[in-house]
């Protein structure tokens, strides 16, 4: 016999598998799932889930995909959070202090509590990195924000409104497109195919019969 | 945390691992892997299809649980839907909202369209978030276009159609550079010259990455893009029907909000399917890597209006699928763990094939090692084959896990499994669908000339098999296409009356070729809840 655990969804009792995952356990409890759920493997964010465990204080914050069952856990998923961002033209954008003050003026309310940190489903520090981004530090806040899913847990904690995965993604995306050095290698080539370099060789291997191309697809040589 | 069991098998990996470090297999001759594919491919299990009674395909098969679903009949089918009463009226109709369909409507948007995106989940609830190894592209020196075409064309057992891969590999490098000129932040040395590496069958290092998160970089910047162009995205909303025109165009789709349960009608003068894969059908009852909306409704919705399939009986099971713990069964270990250095290992410390063979190849030879030979890890659910992480610490020093691909660490460390010092199990899992609708090189369907289908819902790009890299690549470069053509094609297109004329035709179609069904599709989303009466 499988052990089984009580868990409360939405305050409502169930006894399940203590094997399975939150999301799992859900669908096992009969929820056919449509928010809350969508890659099922930790990589969207679209299931940020809060959880307090009968009789211990703390309030916990989790990907429902991500996260076994535990007896005692009363779990509400989070469907939706008005999470604010900001639009702009990337184009128009250059790296500087001042795109941080203009779009998400807001993180230079942050108080410092770090509760973004401690909401944070992926463990990142994400008071760390908005502190970057209030001093203008694209790359690192990039860098440190990177495995962020987007799940919002860090902007429901946050006393001062701020939107926290946007503001990793701004950087990221001033970074990739501005502070990173340029692939020159790729430009090159994209210049070359741009002119034609290669429209005939392509295709002449084309027109090769299957014979010649399994010929030539065996025989490759393959980079160490 | 392994079982008793298991941590005796690890001592056999451990022991074999210093005399593994110096050598490498050997790779199969084409023969070895003709005859491995033939006995232990899924593909080759006759009991897993169904041959498709009507259509433009009919005759040929199937997996079994796509043909039931091209054998139902639509949702709409006796509903009375108002099609004067008209909710969006766009230029481009853009279904789906992962890496395809952002990537269409940014550039139908550039073009000057007026575009959008429906999607029956989020905008980025999508296969292209959870890619994770890398994207490829002949861009280096010792590269091109041609090898990149090869590579593919031989790794699809030759079977691509040629002028959809020339589109692929030709386009391949503009794609990169247009997704780094978005923001995209490619792993890059301090010259900023791209860190590239080898994928399965990949005869040139060229599989571009984001550390593991390499289609959720791209996804979340094109999302931004898309936001930042106030592109309307029409969420928790499935197109159910494509709709036609007397003329026998497409001119749109019913939608179905998925919270209401309320049909809408959006006229577009073209549409563009981008709704993925078919993961969630579970194939032969196989665990997925795909995500929960993968139920492959854009195949549905083309057939039932027409446009044929292609290799719609080729599916691509990952060979690196989780196989233990439990909790994330069938999740994705990224091929990007082969391509850094851990080999495939049975459960007596053999390394069995060499790491870097085509994923159909590879996911058969761990198939016959659990099987035939005897030399799974048994799991409390299946069996499976050491993946010897600790090798890639070795070889690229302390620190490269965690710097190249954290999200796997992550993964597993949520599970107390520390890949670092611990081998992983892996068993093959449901990962992509190699067939789907047919198109030419300009992306539009053959027989409805404002219809196109871009991403994984096209059939033919990639053959009979793909390679690592090549996927996030074809949804950026087909996508782009389909979004500049469905824009210039709506400049010239007259729409006429709206109709559902072909979901009746297609009931009668089944009725007479002897297919009673009760069946309703697409399916929408996977049934997973358990009800006990």
């Amino acid at each position: 016999m499988e052990k089984m655990v009580d868990v409360y969804f939405f305050g409502k009792k169930y006894s399940v598998p203590a094997s399975l995952t939150i999301m799992t356990a859900m669908e096992y409890a009969g929820y056919t799932l449509k928010r809350g759920c969508g890659c099922r493997h930790g990589f969207c964010g679209a299931c940020a889930t809060i959880y307090r465990i009968k009789g211990k204080n703390e309030l916990k914050t989790c990907l429902a995909c991500q996260t076994q069952v535990e007896d005692g856990m009363y779990v509400a998923s989070i469907p939706f959070f008005p999470t604010d961002k900001r639009t702009y033209e990337i184009g128009d954008l250059r790296p500087d202090q001042r795109v941080m003050m203009e779009l998400y003026p807001e993180i230079y309310s942050c108080i410092g509590c770090n509760a973004c940190t401690k909401a944070c489903t992926q463990n990142l520090n994400v008071m760390q990195y908005i502190a970057y981004a209030q001093r203008g530090e694209f790359e690192k806040c990039a860098e440190e924000s990177f495995d962020c899913v987007g799940c919002g847990c860090c902007s429901v904690r946050c006393p001062a409104g701020i939107s926290h995965p946007m503001v990793g993604l701004l950087a990221r995306r001033l970074t990739g497109k501005y502070i990173a050095p340029e692939a020159e290698h790729l430009n090159r080539r994209v210049e070359e195919i741009h002119a034609g370099q290669y429209d005939e060789l392509i295709e002449q291997i084309m027109q090769k019969p299957i014979e010649e191309m399994q010929e030539l697809y065996n025989n490759r040589e393959i980079e160490k | 945390m392994f079982t008793p069991e298991m941590l005796e098998s690890i001592k056999k990996v451990e022991a074999t691992r210093a005399e593994r470090m110096g050598m490498e297999p050997r790779r199969m001759t084409a023969e070895e892997k003709d005859a491995l594919l033939k006995q232990y491919h899924p593909d080759y299990r006759e009991e897993g299809f169904a041959e498709i009674k009507i259509g433009p395909n009919a005759g040929q098969k199937a997996p079994a649980e796509l043909t039931a679903l091209l054998h139902s009949n639509s949702r709409l089918l006796g509903k009375k839907i108002d099609l004067n009463k008209i909710d969006y009226d766009v230029d481009v109709l853009v279904i789906g909202g992962g890496g395809a369909g952002a990537s269409a409507a940014i550039e139908a948007h550039e073009a000057g369209a007026n575009v959008m995106i429906v999607t029956k989940l989020r905008i980025g609830d999508a296969n292209t978030m959870m890619a994770e190894g890398g994207i490829q592209a002949a861009d280096k020196e010792n590269d091109s276009p041609m090898q990149h075409y090869l590579d593919a064309f031989g790794g699809g057992h030759f079977a691509a159609r040629p002028e959809l891969l020339r589109r692929l590999v030709m386009e391949a490098p503009d794609a990169i550079q247009w997704l780094n000129r978005l923001g995209v932040m490619f792993d890059k040395d301090e010259t900023g010259r791209m860190v590239t590496t080898h994928g399965g069958g990949t005869s040139r290092k060229r599989m571009h990455a984001c550390k593991d998160y390499s289609g959720a970089e791209i996804m979340r910047t094109l999302r931004d893009e898309v936001l930042n162009r106030k592109i309307p995205v029409v969420e928790f909303t499935s197109a159910v029907e494509l709709l036609k025109d007397e003329k026998g165009q497409a001119a749109g789709a019913v939608l179905l909000n998925m919270e209401t349960d309320d049909y809408l009608v959006a006229r577009a003068k073209t549409v563009i399917i981008a709704t993925g894969g078919a993961g969630r059908l579970h194939y032969q009852n196989f665990p997925t890597s795909n995500h929960y909306g993968a139920t492959a409704d854009g195949l549905i919705l083309g057939y039932r209006a027409g446009a044929p399939l292609l290799y719609q009986d080729t599916i691509q099971y990952h060979p690196t699928g989780v196989a233990y713990p439990s909790q994330i069964f069938g999740a994705l270990v990224t091929e990007k763990v082969r391509s850094l250095g851990a080999m495939l290992v049975n459960a007596e410390g053999e390394a069995f094939m060499h790491p870097l063979e085509t994923r159909d190849v590879a996911a058969a030879s761990i198939i016959r090692e659990c099987t035939d030979r005897g030399k799974g890890v048994t799991t409390p659910i299946g069996s499976g084959v050491w993946l010897d992480t600790p090798m890639i610490e070795l070889i690229g020093g302390e620190g490269t896990i965690e710097k190249r691909i954290p999200a796997m660490l992550r993964m597993y460390l949520n599970y107390d499994i520390d890949m670092r010092k611990q081998p992983i199990l892996v068993y093959p899992t449901l990962h992509y669908q190699n067939g789907g609708l047919e198109i030419g090189g300009d992306g539009f369907t053959k027989v409805i000339g404002n219809l196109l289908v871009a991403g994984e819902a096209v059939g033919g790009i990639h053959g009979r098999n793909r390679l690592m890299g090549n996927s996030l690549l074809d949804i950026i470069v087909f996508g782009r296409n389909a979004g500049k053509a469905a824009a210039a094609k709506a400049k010239e297109v007259e729409l006429g009356a709206l109709t559902l004329k072909h979901i009746e035709d297609y009931a009668k179609e089944l009725e007479s070729s002897g297919v009673h069904t009760d069946g309703v599709s697409p399916l929408l989303l996977p049934n997973y809840a358990r009800h006990e009466r």
